[in-house]
């Protein structure tokens, strides 16, 4: 199992690197300028080319990768054009309330959408089923930022329960910690849910017609001990690679989710990092994320084993 | 879980809701005496006003930086870092006295050395420095409080050009700060305004934090726009990022931010209604809506086809897309701001009365003209722009223009209107945007040079243009640069260096018991009280 880990942590090496020749490969050839940004609307073309050469925006690609790539090797990822504040700084910084928001959402939605999942399975085509299976779709066809401004709108607009906007870090108190992430959570959690209820279903609607489930039945075993014992954990390797594979979505949901409830996260700074071309940031959050893609995707192959202990690496 | 466990488990957690409820409320209402949160337009992404012109580095730097001399609300010069200037009899040496007890607030004293490195910094970055840098004799310090600029001949907009409120203005950093190449950013943040920029609580993209400096020492005159005592009353000020209008909107009816710098104009109806919350114009002198043309490829090299586009458009049917309430707006026949001393009508025929569309088409027709894409770039993520190229994506299509409607980030915008490259090749016909109306005041702005390759973006070379604003930088009355005005307005126009779409205002939405809130191009803090 060991040497498994090492290996997959090795192969992560040659992951990253493609990653970081095609994201500033792609960097490169995208329209746009920092320069002519950082200039302003006032600003003449001869200074838009002077600030270019200074940023070192002129030089040719090769020389600037390999500046870059030489950077990364040696931990850095480099210094924002804009900000003139180092990279990984400004990752840190808005690192907390990305995770706090991706916590949260991930427990709330397997904590809603697997025992509804499960009931659904257990109540199929009945009027439950349809009624969870209809919020599900529901929550699949709702953009979140839709489903965000309805929500804001009324806990905290109407009822003034919760605040509109904003992050207060944990270290500031539990309570106004959470109260932030609430709404933004309901809001992303909304297709995550959708999606673990449907895979939870499905694949316990197929476990639930085994030969051992009827064996546990006719042992006398409760429905309750049936439906979360034997069936949900026989179901629960497509439900984790679910989960896993929705990180991804997640991630992506951060971006318009912090925008809505303006949540300085880094959703929020790889938006503008991208609005105003500023490379060294982009290109330092897309290899982060890479690198936490991929160690989720090893969690969750090394979460089979546990689940499953016919699996074996 | 049982029924049991679940209700001790939902108490606890009310319990440790209420907790932080009532540690929370302490807290939020002490500060909230002292701070002062505003919305601004957009990100305090960098925090260099002189090497980026744009208009936020300059709003927040007014709070950090102060000036020598500053633009007050009557549109007049006035004296601020300096006490008193002397100019000799043929116009040629000046000389600045900066008041006493100027301190940084690093607490040293602000000397003449500073004010000197500065201005050189400064005048590497600003049309009207590098002017005045073109017939330096020698810009020097005297003493500690004393600095002199000689010159090879006369420049009359000097104390303008010091004071000017255009981007960038004249700020004052430590020589040491100053040395930086103007084409680098600085990476210490200290000035002598009247608050401290706080570093360590600095979120790009998310917030910026000032401070009141105690240190600071206003003038006795009440505060106006960039002159007088600038009184800070809040202790703090959180500039927050909010990126989409409608959370900010909602932000502010909920009492979680004071001020909005610039609500979107639908929403406004929404905060009207709100009891808390006050709406008025920012600006009297508002913005200007602006459709420049490349005047170095076809058709648009030729100025037939740019006055057939001045010669069909509506400016109506741009302000009402964008600002929707006729009492907002008003057609500008002109490039200088309304109700200020330089407006005229002169040459704004071509913009008044009926369309003439057939006209405008046969005009097209004597260009030459012949059916190629036209590009036409308006950037998406900002809604005015976005607005209005559509609106002119389809008068395009009317004149029967092959439009090539450009819809692309303003990032885009920005790089791709800087290329030269023939329009087929990845450069552009046509781009929008908008300016504040104070940056149409005269001709100091860039927007109104036709030096060709030194020009804006579009390139304009013409000399009868070029030739009336040198002209006004010359003129010593009031009456002069009037008369000066009429005749390079009318020049503009007749060569359509670029399209006014419009002026129009825009809105400031503040909580009801923030008070002090003064009508101008930007947020000016001085005398803005929160009440509790």
């Amino acid at each position: 199992m060991l040497s498994y880990i090492i290996r997959r942590i090795v192969a992560t090496v040659p992951v990253m690197v493609v990653v970081a020749l095609f994201v500033f490969s792609l960097l490169y050839i995208a329209p746009g300028d920092p320069a002519a940004v950082i200039a302003g609307d006032q600003a003449t073309p001869d200074d838009v080319a002077r600030i270019r050469m200074s940023l070192g925006l002129d030089r040719p690609f090769l020389i600037r990768f390999g500046e870059w790539f030489w950077q990364i090797l040696h931990g850095d990822l480099g210094t924002s054009i804009f900000t003139n504040l180092p990279v990984a700084a400004l990752i840190a910084q808005r690192a907390e309330p990305t995770l706090s928001l991706m916590a949260v959402t991930l427990t709330l939605a397997v904590c809603v959408a697997v025992p509804i999942g499960v009931v659904a399975a257990w109540r199929a085509d009945t009027l439950i089923d349809r009624v969870i299976m209809a919020f599900a779709v529901l929550g699949f066809s709702v953009p979140v930022f839709v489903v965000g401004y309805l929500l804001a709108y009324v806990f905290a607009l109407e009822l003034d329960w919760l605040p509109v906007q904003g992050y207060t870090p944990i270290s500031e108190g539990l309570w106004p910690w959470f109260q932030n992430l609430i709404l933004p959570a309901v809001a992303l959690g909304c297709v995550y849910i959708a999606l673990i209820a449907r895979i939870t279903r499905a694949t316990m609607l197929e476990v639930l017609q085994q030969d051992y489930i009827r064996t546990a039945r006719a042992k006398g075993v409760g429905q309750t001990g049936i439906l979360f014992v034997h069936a949900l954990k026989n179901a629960a390797v497509p439900i984790v690679t679910v989960i896993g594979i929705g990180v991804a979505l997640l991630i992506g949901g951060a971006v318009v989710t912090e925008t809505v409830f303006a949540i300085p996260g880094i959703g929020r700074l790889t938006v503008d990092a991208i609005l105003r071309r500023d490379y060294p940031v982009i290109q330092g959050i897309v290899l982060m994320f890479s690198f936490l893609y991929v160690l989720v995707n090893l969690a969750i192959d090394l979460l089979y084993t546990v689940l499953d202990p016919r699996i074996r690496y | 879980m049982n029924r049991r466990a679940f209700l001790k488990s939902a108490a606890g957690a009310g319990a440790l809701a209420a907790a932080g409820a009532l540690a929370t409320p302490a807290v939020s209402q002490r500060a909230a005496t002292r701070v002062l949160r505003l919305v601004p337009h957009a990100d305090v992404a960098n925090f260099d006003p002189i090497w980026s012109s744009a208009y936020i580095a300059r709003n927040a730097g007014l709070l950090v930086w102060d000036t020598l001399y500053g633009v007050d609300a009557k549109l007049e010069v006035q004296r601020q870092m300096v006490e008193a200037e002397e100019v000799s009899a043929d116009g040629l040496v000046w000389t600045f006295r900066l008041r006493e007890a100027l301190r940084f607030h690093d607490g040293e004293p602000v000397r003449a050395t500073d004010a000197v490195a500065s201005i050189n910094r400064w005048a590497a970055r600003d049309p009207m420095g590098q002017m005045i840098k073109a017939i330096e004799n020698e810009l020097t310090a005297l003493d500690d409080r004393t600095f002199r600029w000689s010159l090879k001949k006369p420049y009359p907009k000097m104390l303008l050009a010091l004071g000017k409120i255009v981007t960038p203005c004249c700020f004052v950093m430590p020589a040491r700060i100053a040395a930086t190449d103007p084409f680098k950013q600085i990476n210490e943040y200290v000035g002598s305004g009247p608050m401290r920029f706080i570093k360590s609580e600095w979120t790009p993209g998310a917030k910026a934090v000032f401070e009141k400096f105690d240190g600071y020492v206003p003038r006795p005159e009440p505060a106006s726009w960039l002159a007088g005592g600038k009184e800070i009353v809040a202790d703090r000020v959180e500039w927050i990022t909010i990126a989409d209008p409608a959370t900010a909107a909602a932000a502010l009816q909920n009492g979680e931010v004071d001020w909005l710098e610039q609500p979107l104009p639908d929403l406004v109806p929404a905060l009207r209604k709100n009891r808390n919350v006050t709406v008025d114009v920012q600006d009297r002198l508002g913005n200007i809506g602006t459709l420049f043309f490349n005047h170095l490829f076809p058709p648009f090299n030729d100025v037939r086809a740019r006055r057939a586009i001045l010669m069909a458009m509506n400016q109506a049917d741009y302000m009402r897309a964008y600002v929707g309430d006729d009492n907002m707006w008003k057609p500008l026949p002109g490039f200088f701001t309304p109700g200020t001393p330089l407006y005229t009508e002169e040459g704004g025929e071509i913009l008044k009365g009926p369309r003439d569309i057939d006209a405008a088409k046969r005009l097209l027709a004597e260009s030459g003209y012949a059916g190629e894409p036209i590009i036409s770039m308006a950037a998406q993520d900002l809604a005015h722009h976005k607005a209005w190229g559509e609106v002119t994506a389809d008068l395009l299509r009317r004149l029967g223009i092959n439009v090539e409607h450009a819809g692309l980030d303003w990032g885009t915008v920005v790089a791709r209107r800087a290329q030269k490259s023939p329009p087929s090749q990845g450069g552009w016909h046509i781009f929008h945007t908008t300016f504040y109306g104070v940056d149409f005041l005269d001709p100091t702005n860039k927007l109104l040079r036709a030096n060709g390759d030194k020009a804006f973006f579009g390139w304009p070379n013409i000399p009868e243009v070029e030739a009336e604003v040198a002209a006004w930088y010359d003129a010593k009355t009031i009456d002069d640069e009037k008369r000066i005005a009429q005749r390079l307005n009318k020049a503009a126009l007749d060569h359509a260096i670029f399209a006014p779409l419009g002026a129009y205002l825009r809105y400031y939405a503040w909580r009801k018991n923030v008070t002090g809130i003064a009508p101008g191009p930007l947020p000016f803090f001085w005398g803005v009280a929160k009440m509790v």
